[in-house]
């Protein structure tokens, strides 16, 4: 277990501030029409919506990957743009959908320090940075495998633990549950609820939703339609139809919440 | 992996990655400039190839690396997937062609280089002192007669998918003895056996047309599958967008067509370009004529009856370079047209090229993307 | 499944040429070809005795011999070649067991062959003792261009990821009951292939997104150097020396 870096005063600007945000792709094809979504620190929110909502293309305007729309986004009050572009990267973390497209590097330990190295950690420090991170998923014992040796529940770990590796204000997870058996799954939940951080995950899986955030978002036809606590939304059953959204046969939200 | 397919009938289709000892040492160290001048300039051409465009910004979104990477992978394994041919011979891609096409010149000659390199030093396939010129021959050769072709009947023929995949046959058919054709060339200047270069010639360039039939016919299929689903990832047939739909009532429309400024300059250059495959073809005929003609066709009947070795043992005691022009071409009758066929891909690849580098001069020097003036 | 192709190359072992830093043994193992390379062919005995180091260098690796022998069949295209080389190279004849042949081509298919052979024994020690990643440090070392490194990695990354969704397409092929046996169905394979094309390409779009996420601007960090002492590179340097020994001998000889 780990403090965040710097003791938080109350006052301090939420993780995550989206404003307004509106994107069409350079073919024309718009994603976002006006999204508005504050995260505080410390917060666990899932962002919930059917297929084709406009989720991935939100998780790339977190980082700056895609600029150049309508509105913005602030991380820690920092506003997500040219200018403060390496600095914005390390503090938000997105654990994409295929670990095989996060772990590039011939081995675990250099994948976890790639980030860190990057922003110019060297030496002891460094290993002890990555050392860290895997430790807190537990993959410690891992550091010097191929990332294409390990089991795909293992692949995801190190996958969160590269984004880790860097500190981050937020967390953002892209399909965390995909193709985990039961018990990876179980594993990554107890790892994430574990970590001090601030987690925005976009996810299908509403079960895992409900387990892991106590707020939840609802992102349809490219603004967020809905926003309240995990349980409420899963319960309100004609919200849910309208937005595509269906839980697994036989779940009941408020035997569980 | 590459050891189980070692049986008689699939030596001939095998790609030849030359070993060590074969060339000689000065002109493996010259095909290594070679080789590395190329690499060199391909680094700085693959990365406006493979430029950014879209994502991450002018910032530092490097897309060279990770792209080449995988499409060097991509190459990797398709040398690995066997084409039944017939009876139990099986051939694979070589792959200069298709990469070419696919993802540029540039990027396609150093995904060659690289699994070159990584076939030299992890699996000792083609000697380290030769991975020069097996990086010139199989990479650099292919990857520019290839899209020199490409590009050149691209421009040539109506811009439809059907002449893009059409082309893809012909420039990986001529890329792979045009390959064979370079290899002799190297063989004959620096060549440490003394197999007659005449022979070196016709057998390497006759077992290549065979090859390159597979592989025409394989790089068009993929090419053509990938432009069907993706067309926008086929570097070559960029500019074959399809016209944009408006959604009017539920249903789409065409856009009314915007001007479009590639096609209203295309008549000079596509008069220059059968102009020059006119040229080529005439010179390709003389030679031939010329070759067929020549008064040393006694030395072809000699050959064939085998009693040629006395008249060309001087011929390969010494300069070899000297002789290569009348023996590659007399010898036989075979070679005579392969020569002319290689010529015609020769001249295509030089005239396409120096077109190309014109024309994009030319694009760059007139700023405006919209409004294009008539030339 | 994901068991590389990497893995059957390197043997594991702990022995003084698998702790040399990689950088000097590719150094050594080039300078050991080019040598052997300039030999002149009529020195035979030079390349028995390159053969000797080469089998040094072997034990002092713990490579086994049928290792070794096994990895050298990549040049059964070339034996193939050379074998027919004193059949059709003309020049003086000898006769040898009732049948004709030339005495160049003998020569040559000599020279192509002992020359071929060491040159890939030599290869072959260098992948059997040193890893992937080691390999690829080793080449960035020796000042390989940044941008071919990555490449180089990202190709010997993402080799085994790539082979095996074409290995799964293939399945899926034969499991709609498709079996390849002809040109008739070259147009099938094909389109596996074009579609691989598609995912490489797609993977290497999103793993650039990924790179770019955690701070990449278009050099690697650096997490690892490789460095050698000056007693390393002596002990790397004495087999291109030696071997250069040699030649000089053969040279003069």
């Amino acid at each position: 277990m780990t403090a965040p870096s710097t003791p938080v005063p109350p006052t301090a600007a939420p993780s995550l501030d989206v404003r307004g945000l509106a994107y069409a792709y350079p073919d024309g094809h718009q994603a976002l029409f006006g999204v508005d979504l504050t995260v505080g620190r410390g917060e666990r929110v899932a962002l919930l919506g059917p297929n084709g909502a406009g989720k991935t293309t939100l998780v790339l305007h977190l980082n700056g990957i895609l600029t150049g729309g309508a509105g913005g986004v602030t991380v820690a009050g920092l506003p997500v743009g040219r200018k403060h572009l390496a600095e914005i990267r390390r503090k938000v973390g997105i654990v994409f959908q295929d670990p095989d497209d996060q772990l590039f590097m011939p081995t675990v330990r250099e994948d976890v320090a790639f980030g860190p190295a990057a922003a110019g950690l060297r030496g002891a420090e460094l290993e002890a940075v990555v050392r860290k991170a895997l430790d807190r998923v537990g993959m410690a014992e891992y550091a010097d495998r191929p990332p294409h040796h390990l089991s795909f529940g293992q692949r995801r770990r190190v996958a969160v633990a590269t984004v880790l590796a860097m500190e981050p204000e937020i967390l953002v997870l892209d399909e965390p549950s995909s193709n985990l058996d039961p018990a990876s799954r179980r594993e990554l939940a107890d790892i994430l609820r574990s970590l001090d951080v601030t987690v925005l995950m976009v996810t299908h899986d509403l079960p895992y939703a409900l387990e892991l955030c106590p707020r939840a978002v609802i992102l349809s036809e490219g603004v967020i339609a809905a926003d309240g606590r995990t349980s409420d939304i899963l319960a309100d059953e004609e919200l849910m139809a309208r937005h595509r959204l269906e839980l697994p046969f036989g779940f009941v939200p408020s035997s569980v919440a | 992996m590459r050891s189980c397919k070692h049986f008689a009938g699939a030596l001939i289709i095998q790609d030849v990655h030359v070993p060590d000892g074969f060339i000689n040492a000065p002109v493996s160290v010259a095909a290594g400039v070679a080789a590395a001048g190329a690499v060199a300039v391909s680094l700085r051409g693959a990365r406006r190839e493979l430029g950014d465009t879209s994502r991450a910004g002018g910032h530092g979104g490097e897309r060279t690396a990770p792209l080449a990477g995988l499409v060097a992978a991509f190459i990797f394994a398709v040398q690995m997937l066997n084409f039944p041919v017939a009876a139990g011979t099986s051939g694979h891609l070589l792959g200069g062609a298709l990469a070419a096409i696919l993802v540029g010149p540039w990027t396609g000659v150093l995904c060659i280089a690289v699994v070159l390199l990584m076939q030299g030093i992890l699996f000792a396939d083609g000697g380290l002192t030769a991975l020069g010129v097996n990086i010139t021959v199989m990479g650099v050769v292919t990857v520019v007669v290839a899209y020199a072709l490409f590009r050149g009947l691209v421009l040539l023929l109506p811009r439809t998918r059907a002449s893009v995949t059409a082309a893809s046959f012909v420039a990986a058919l001529v890329s792979v003895p045009a390959a064979a054709a370079a290899f002799t060339v190297l063989y004959a200047i620096g060549g440490t056996t003394d197999v007659p270069v005449s022979k070196v010639l016709t057998a390497m360039v006759g077992v290549h047309v065979l090859i390159g039939i597979g592989e025409a016919v394989i790089t068009m299929l993929t090419v053509g599958a990938v432009v069907a689903v993706r067309p926008d990832l086929v570097y070559g047939a960029r500019g074959l967008t399809a016209p944009l739909k408006l959604r009017v009532g539920g249903e789409l429309v065409d856009a009314a067509p915007a001007a479009e400024p590639a096609t209203a300059p295309a008549g000079s250059p596509r008069k220059l370009w059968i102009g020059g495959v006119v040229t080529a073809l005439v010179l390709a005929g003389f030679v031939s004529f010329y070759a067929s003609a020549s008064p040393d066709g006694l030395e072809k009947v000699a050959a064939d009856k085998g009693i040629d070795s006395k008249v060309e043992d001087h011929a390969a005691a010494d300069s070899p370079l000297a002789d290569y022009g009348v023996k590659g071409i007399e010898t036989a009758r075979l070679s005579g047209g392969l020569a002319g066929a290689i010529g015609v891909g020769a001249t295509l690849a030089v005239g396409t090229g120096t077109f190309w580098v014109v024309r994009r001069r030319r694009t760059r020097t007139e700023p405006g993307t919209h409004a294009e003036t008539t030339a | 499944m994901a068991a590389g192709h990497a893995h059957k190359l390197y043997r594991h072992a702990h022995s003084p040429v698998h702790e040399l830093p990689p950088h000097t043994k590719l150094a050594a193992v080039l300078g050991f070809v080019v040598v052997v390379v300039s030999t002149p062919r009529e020195a035979v005995w030079a390349f028995a005795l390159y053969a000797l180091l080469l089998a040094v260098v072997a034990a002092k690796a713990r490579v086994p011999a049928g290792f070794l022998l096994k990895r050298l069949l990549i040049e059964v295209p070339f034996v193939a070649f050379a074998l027919l080389m004193p059949f059709v190279v003309p020049g003086e004849q000898t006769t040898v067991l009732g049948v004709s042949l030339s005495v160049p081509g003998l020569w040559g298919a000599w020279n192509v062959l002992a020359k071929g052979t060491l040159g890939v024994a030599a290869s072959v020690l260098l992948a059997s003792t040193t890893e992937l990643r080691e390999l690829l440090l080793g080449l960035q070392r020796l000042r390989l261009p940044p941008l071919l490194v990555q490449i180089a990695s990202f190709m010997i990354r993402y080799g085994d990821v790539i082979t095996d969704e074409m290995r799964r397409m293939s399945v899926a092929r034969r499991s709609r009951g498709f079996e390849a046996r002809g040109v008739r169905h070259w147009g099938v394979l094909a389109k596996s292939a074009g579609a691989l094309f598609i995912r490489s390409y797609e993977r290497g779009e999103r793993v650039h997104l990924a790179m770019v996420s955690r701070g990449y601007t278009g050099t690697m960090p650096v997490i690892d150097e490789v460095t050698a002492t000056r007693a390393q590179w002596t002990y790397a340097a004495a087999l291109p020396l030696t071997a250069l020994l040699i030649c000089l001998l053969g040279w003069t000889l």
